[in-house]
């Protein structure tokens, strides 16, 4: 058994790692919430959101943190389009069809950036990235620091929109009941890739806060998307709270488990997480269950 | 099937009886092609047609959805290389063990998802998640050397199913293409396989009729997975190597439900169809990359194109490139 100093220390760093998987999974779970659909492309969007961050800091400059505004309204553009353009339209309302119309998108995504970009991996150096935090005996990187804080707001703001906006009312109505909200003059559509969007804006958001620290190559998104459904269903799919909480747990679990189980086998406690929780409780830890 | 249609499978099977002698004789005369390496393509797409029936059995036919089955085929890889490299086997009494091997995980999956009641996205996702888990553990326990992989030792006899001639891994291969086709169609005849598309047509209804749901489920999961298991123990079988990514890799759980997606899912000849198509595009885009030298990086050009072509499928055909050839042998099971 390791010294308690160091379990702590990989409690921390396990925390900050869960914020990075909250930002990942809140998009996720709204898109599920909403739309009841289980957006398979979402690790290679945010893989195409992470090498958006890091063109702009390479042929303009801007660092990623002065990106974030441009990347979230880029991110919700570009997912709007695509679910108006593509996904929306050609599911024909059956939620099998989505599935396989989103692996299809991430197989070209991913393609697309490997023919595009080279399967090389690719970082931004900024002076920060390397700034240290030191908590107890645990030495804390600040952009995950910064990272998990807004991880944490994001999903506070998300909460407050849904809960107190005229559109958050609509998209809740429309999770609701989708043929009510028709009745009563809902454009639902709209309101889907709206959701959509703002989904794949959430992504921008975490592509923004995940480069200082962290790579990009065209299978990035691989790394995140068991990550995120895994944190979507511990949470209970559509919720933000649930999102939140699974997101940490997950980043403890496997931060503990590389530490306990060695770097290789560690992994397997996040599938084996999703497997039990979709096994004994679907409905995870805060699902409404349906 | 109908009269027609039974016509025309014969005069294929005839067809692909002769072909690596139609492609030697041709090569002989004098021909600009070389046969070794088209006996090597048809092998590749009765193969890959064959791992495609696997996933049709149970996607296709039962509307069981599975991302991850994978799972079967690397269980059937490692089976057949653990067998024969530490225990010793003989390559032929390994085949089937590792087979039923795949038909054990196909029924434990089963039985837990099923048990679970896992539809649809969910059955997707928790065969992701099995097959995550199988790479995971591959990658770290000490009986398949971890990344290092299994080699099985070369030893060019037929005795060990291994032959100096690709003739005969092509003739292999045909003869698991053809006993899968036999299995589907066998689906589209039987009681079993009514139930099975009254379960992907409607599950409610299915067990309001009686069905009983669960079991049928399980069967052909099991059914599908001894199908993926000796595919994959096929597959190392040829190039006598396995490791944690060429087993359990994502990559070839997507490969066996793109073909039977592109090709037809739930038809007989979908995943054969699929198979042609996928080879031929694949093999279209790395002639094209010997020649332009800006594409000499093929690979993704051609995922481009599989990716591409499941969007379209699903959205503007989504019976498949088999419903292209007449409505005859469109979802016959579903009007049968």
């Amino acid at each position: 058994m390791p010294d308690p100093a160091i379990i702590l220390a990989g409690v921390l760093n396990g925390l900050l790692a869960g914020g990075i998987y909250v930002l990942v999974a809140v998009g996720l779970t709204l898109i599920y919430g909403v739309l009841h659909i289980i957006n398979f492309a979402h690790g290679s969007l945010l893989m195409l959101a992470m090498y958006g961050v890091f063109f702009l800091w390479r042929l303009l400059g801007i660092d990623p943190y002065v990106a974030l505004p441009i990347v979230i309204a880029g991110s919700f553009a570009f997912g709007y389009v695509l679910y108006r353009g593509l996904i929306g339209r050609f599911s024909h309302g059956r939620d099998e069809n989505i599935l396989l119309i989103t692996l299809g998108l991430a197989i070209v995504f991913d393609n697309v950036a490997l023919l595009l970009f080279t399967g090389d991996t690719q970082t931004i150096d900024v002076t920060y990235a390397g700034t240290i935090v030191q908590v107890g005996a645990a030495f804390l990187p600040l952009p995950k620091i910064i990272s998990f804080l807004a991880a944490i707001l994001l999903c506070g703001v998300l909460g407050l929109v849904m809960a107190r906006s005229q559109l958050g009312k609509a998209i809740r109505a429309v999770a609701h009941e989708r043929q009510g909200a028709r009745l009563v003059g809902i454009d639902v559509e709209q309101v889907f890739a709206i959701s959509y969007g703002i989904g794949i804006a959430c992504l921008g958001a975490a592509a923004c806060l995940l480069m200082p620290t962290f790579y990009v190559s065209p299978t990035s998104g691989h790394a995140f998307v068991l990550i995120a459904f895994t944190t979507v269903v511990l949470g209970g799919m559509g919720s933000f709270v649930g999102a939140a909480v699974g997101g940490l747990i997950i980043g403890v679990t496997e931060s503990l488990g590389g530490l306990l189980l060695g770097e290789q086998l560690g992994q397997i406690g996040i599938s084996l997480i999703f497997i039990l929780i979709l096994l004994l409780r679907p409905t995870g830890l805060f699902g409404a269950g349906r | 099937m109908s009269r027609r249609g039974l016509g025309f499978a014969m005069g294929g099977l005839v067809l692909a009886i002769l072909y690596p002698l139609l492609v030697r004789a041709a090569g002989a005369a004098g021909l600009p092609i070389a046969p070794n390496y088209l006996i090597n393509v048809g092998m590749l797409v009765c193969f890959t047609a064959f791992i495609g029936q696997s996933w049709n059995i149970a996607g296709g036919f039962a509307g069981l959805m599975s991302f991850g089955h994978v799972v079967f085929f690397g269980t059937g890889a490692y089976g057949m290389a653990i067998l024969q490299a530490t225990y010793g086997w003989n390559p032929w009494l390994a085949w089937p063990v590792a087979a039923a091997l795949g038909g054990g995980v196909g029924w434990l999956i089963g039985a837990l998802a099923f048990r679970a009641g896992l539809r649809g996205s969910y059955f997707a996702l928790i065969t992701l998640a099995f097959a995550e888990v199988f790479r995971i553990l591959a990658n770290s326990v000490p009986f398949t050397r971890g990344g290092l992989g299994l080699l099985i030792k070369a030893d060019t006899r037929p005795a060990n199913l291994q032959f100096r001639d690709p003739i005969w891994l092509y003739y292999l291969a045909l003869l698991l293409c053809v006993a899968a086709l036999l299995i589907a169609w066998q689906l589209t005849r039987t009681r079993f396989g009514a139930r099975l598309v009254a379960i992907r047509e409607n599950e409610d209804a299915a067990r309001a009729l009686g069905i009983d749901v669960y079991t049928e489920k399980v069967k052909v999961l099991a059914l599908s997975g001894a199908m993926g298991a000796a595919g994959g123990a096929f597959y190392i079988q040829k190039y006598l190597y396995v490791d944690p990514w060429i087993a359990f890799g994502v990559d070839k759980s997507v490969e066996m439900l793109l073909v039977s997606m592109v090709g037809g899912a739930g038809t007989i000849f979908g995943p054969l169809i699929g198979a042609g198509a996928l080879t031929a595009i694949n093999e279209v885009t790395r002639m094209l990359a010997s020649v332009v030298p800006a594409l000499k990086n093929v690979q993704p050009l051609s995922l481009i194109v599989y990716g591409a072509m499941l969007v379209l499928i699903v959205a503007r055909l989504p019976d498949g490139l088999a419903s292209l050839f007449g409505r005859r042998r469109r979802r016959e099971v579903e009007r049968a």
